[in-house]
């Protein structure tokens, strides 16, 4: 049993709650090798991804989880809903709440978007992106990528490299490897940094070539070019240049270090497309752990009750 | 009609009071002060156990009269006033349409003598309809009656323009008030940059965006000589500009709000409580204690709530997107009793001090003394009175307060506006 009913922040989390998710998301990644790749666990439970923000795969994948788990999912989308009506998120959240939903992915524009529906609704939310604050899954996933890749997660060094400030990949990153024991290094141009990266937990390095030798993981954020008013560079050129990873910066890490990134990538920007390609480059690892460990996060929420359903 | 205040603690450092005394008021004005007063016919009321202070005066307050009705207007806005203590508020003008004009401050002059109860001051705008591209009508506004001029709510971004607003203010001897935010540092944040935002994952709002509109505008006063008041300090920075300004003999005064004094961006978790959404947004427990030691020390001259009422709907936002601000009036002189009075560094009369005496001298409103001759503004505080903050609390129409929840001690228990009862037995008179 997880500890909490909401997966909205990682620091809500216990390390066991994390232990539990990545050792149930092993046992669906077997599920999703089979040729019928689908369980009734979640029959009649009914899953409701609500993206009022623009999101492909984040979506798809939860999609997916929820269909192989036999869970009806509706998609509740930011062109067919009604905030573009000028419905309130509250108002939304109610009115999701009267159909009677089990469990709600939100992803939002806007931080503490999650909390909104907690106050609203009895169903189970999951933070599927909220601002620039946190995005649980993703790092539950990556977590679960390193482990299986690396054998453990205690005493990594993970480098993430790029827009740290505007990233909840890295809000939700960065504290779950300081709970399971890894360290998690931030890198990039200062005008890409939070204030106060120390408060998350991560050490601040400025030069990707002086962290390389000492990193297990070279984790690299998208350059979110669509975010950022007035770049807070000079230019992608250069940008590439300090900070993109390609063979020779794969030359500089240590034989058994990996290359993530939680995608979409700008090929030629942050990764060349020569390292994204290579058995060094773990990003479609990433997509495929991400179905697993979302099929995991709507079991443990959801599998617990169904058991007892009549309670 | 005759009234006497018997039995009350009267505090005025103004006169030197600080003693048990009787006060007979007449017509509207305190005809004697004294120990064992007699009237022999009129109303008395028994303030043994409490504290009598002159009238207090908050000098930032939105009454949302014209235009917003729906979050509070002259009558409600006034109530709430009376019921937190206040004599008097000034009006700031960012209504719709806009106070830059004579006629709009007329209208508000005029529905505040019709509903409001207690003094409105109008406080009009600096520039046409605050866009700091042209100057407003100040002349025509204070013909009609307006007090001060403020561009509250964004800022003169424009130094020229600053410069320009401060330069032909001096011809009327009304004070700028200006609210220091550069907005191209200040962005898009919505909170304290630093620790808060780093881990709530909000834009930040970084201190300097005020400290350096507070160094600019000083350095505009002396280039003027142009009286400035420096709204809604935020910042240890801003307290330390001051500080010396003051120290070189400029015309510079300052006010702390409550929440400024009272909470830090601590209060921030991530409940994203939107009722601590304001702006400038709440700093680091430093920057409060530095607020505190300057409320202490005379660098800032004035308590003012920066009273900002919005529906329960438009703060039921998602963080970024609800609006700034948080009702004042009503729990600020609980605050300072709680906070403030309670210390030993911290008395009576300084508490007279920044919420009387201080708020009228940095906007040049008519002075009020506890001394016979005077007009009878004046506010009965019970210092023992318990206070729950909750909605069915407020006399103002909406109830984002960002002390929701508290307890507080001591509470207005009278106010008298020009010796008529505003607030009676805690109640605001109907």
């Amino acid at each position: 049993m997880l500890s909490t009913r909401h997966i909205i922040d990682v620091q809500d989390m216990t390390v066991d709650d994390i232990n539990l998710i990545l050792d149930t998301a092993e046992s669906f990644k077997e599920v999703n090798e089979r040729r019928i790749k689908k369980l009734p666990t979640l029959r009649g439970r009914t899953v409701v991804n609500l993206f009022l923000e623009p999101s492909t795969r984040t979506r798809t994948s939860f999609e997916i989880a929820a269909k192989r788990l036999s869970a009806d999912g509706i998609n509740f989308t930011a062109s067919a809903s009604a905030t573009v009506k000028g419905e309130s998120l509250a108002d939304t959240a109610a009115t999701l709440s009267a159909m009677a939903c089990d469990l709600v992915v939100i992803r939002h524009k806007y931080a503490g978007a999650p909390r909104i529906l907690t106050q609203q609704m009895d169903a189970h939310i999951v933070n599927g992106g909220d601002g620039m604050h946190q995005h649980p899954t993703q790092a539950l996933l990556d977590l679960f990528t390193m482990r299986e890749k690396l054998g453990k997660l205690e005493g990594l060094r993970v480098g993430i490299v790029g827009d740290i400030a505007h990233s909840r990949v890295a809000g939700s990153l960065i504290p779950a490897l300081r709970m399971v024991g890894a360290t998690p290094v931030v890198i990039g141009p200062p005008t890409l940094m939070p204030a106060r990266p120390e408060v998350l937990g991560a050490e601040f390095v400025p030069s990707l070539d002086e962290a390389l030798p000492g990193l297990d993981v070279a984790y690299l954020l998208r350059v979110q070019m669509e975010r950022a008013e007035g770049m807070p560079f000079p230019s992608v050129r250069e940008y590439s240049r300090l900070f993109g990873m390609n063979s020779q910066r794969v030359a500089m890490l240590p034989n058994h270090a990996i290359v993530m990134h939680p995608g979409p990538m700008n090929r030629g920007v942050e990764i060349s497309a020569e390292v994204a390609d290579s058995e060094r480059s773990l990003v479609l690892h990433q997509v495929n752990s991400g179905v697993a460990v979302r099929m995991a996060v709507m079991y443990l929420l959801l599998g617990g009750e169904a058991s007892g359903a009549s309670a | 009609m005759a009234l006497l205040l018997r039995g009350g603690r009267v505090v005025d450092p103004a006169v030197g009071l600080d003693e048990i005394a009787d006060i007979i008021i007449r017509d509207g004005v305190i005809v004697e002060i004294g120990p064992d007063l007699t009237i022999p016919k009129g109303i008395t009321i028994e303030c043994a156990e409490k504290i009598v202070v002159p009238g207090l005066v908050d000098i930032h307050t939105h009454l949302r009269e014209p235009g917003f009705e729906y979050k509070e207007d002259i009558a409600s806005g006034t109530r709430a006033a009376a019921h937190g203590g206040f004599t008097a508020v000034c009006a700031m003008p960012n209504t719709s349409p806009i106070c830059d004009e004579g006629s709009a401050v007329r209208f508000i002059v005029e529905r505040a003598a019709a509903h409001g109860k207690v003094r409105v001051y109008p406080i009009g705008t600096i520039t046409v309809a605050s866009k700091g591209a042209a100057l407003a009508e100040m002349g025509d506004m204070v013909a009609e009656g307006a007090i001060a001029f403020s561009d509250d709510g964004s800022g003169v971004q424009d130094t020229g323009m600053m410069r320009l607003a401060m330069d032909y203010a001096k011809q009327f001897g009304t004070t700028i008030l200006s609210h220091c935010e550069d907005e191209s540092l200040a962005g898009k944040g919505v909170v304290n940059e630093g620790v808060v935002s780093t881990r709530l994952g909000l834009v930040g709002w970084p201190s300097a965006a005020e400290e350096i509109h507070v160094a600019r505008d000083i350095a505009l006063c002396e280039l003027t000589g142009c009286r400035l008041h420096l709204a809604h300090l935020s910042t240890a920075g801003s307290v330390a500009m001051v500080r010396s300004a003051k120290e070189r003999g400029l015309p510079v005064t300052c006010e702390v709000t409550p929440h400024h004094l009272f909470l830090d961006e601590d209060a921030l978790t991530p409940e994203y409580n939107t009722s601590l959404k304001m702006n400038p947004p709440l700093r680091t427990a430093a920057d409060k204690e530095a607020l505190i030691a300057g409320l202490i020390d005379g660098t800032v001259d004035a308590i003012a709530t920066d009273h900002a009422p919005h529906a329960v709907h438009e703060k039921a936002l998602e963080f970024e997107l609800a609006p700034f601000g948080s009702t004042g009036l009503e729990t600020a002189l609980s605050l300072a009793m709680t906070h403030l009075v309670s210390r030993d560094d911290f008395s009576m009369s300084d508490l007279v001090r920044v919420m009387a005496h201080g708020p009228r001298s940095c906007l040049g409103l008519p002075t009020m003394r506890l001394e016979a001759g005077s007009v009878a503004d004046i506010t009965v505080i019970d210092p023992e009175a318990r206070v729950e903050i909750n909605a069915p609390f407020f006399e103002s129409k909406s109830s984002n307060s960002a002390f929701m929840g508290t307890t507080l001690l001591g509470k207005a228990s009278e106010v008298l506006v020009g010796g008529q009862f505003a607030l009676r037995n805690g109640k605001v008179v109907d």
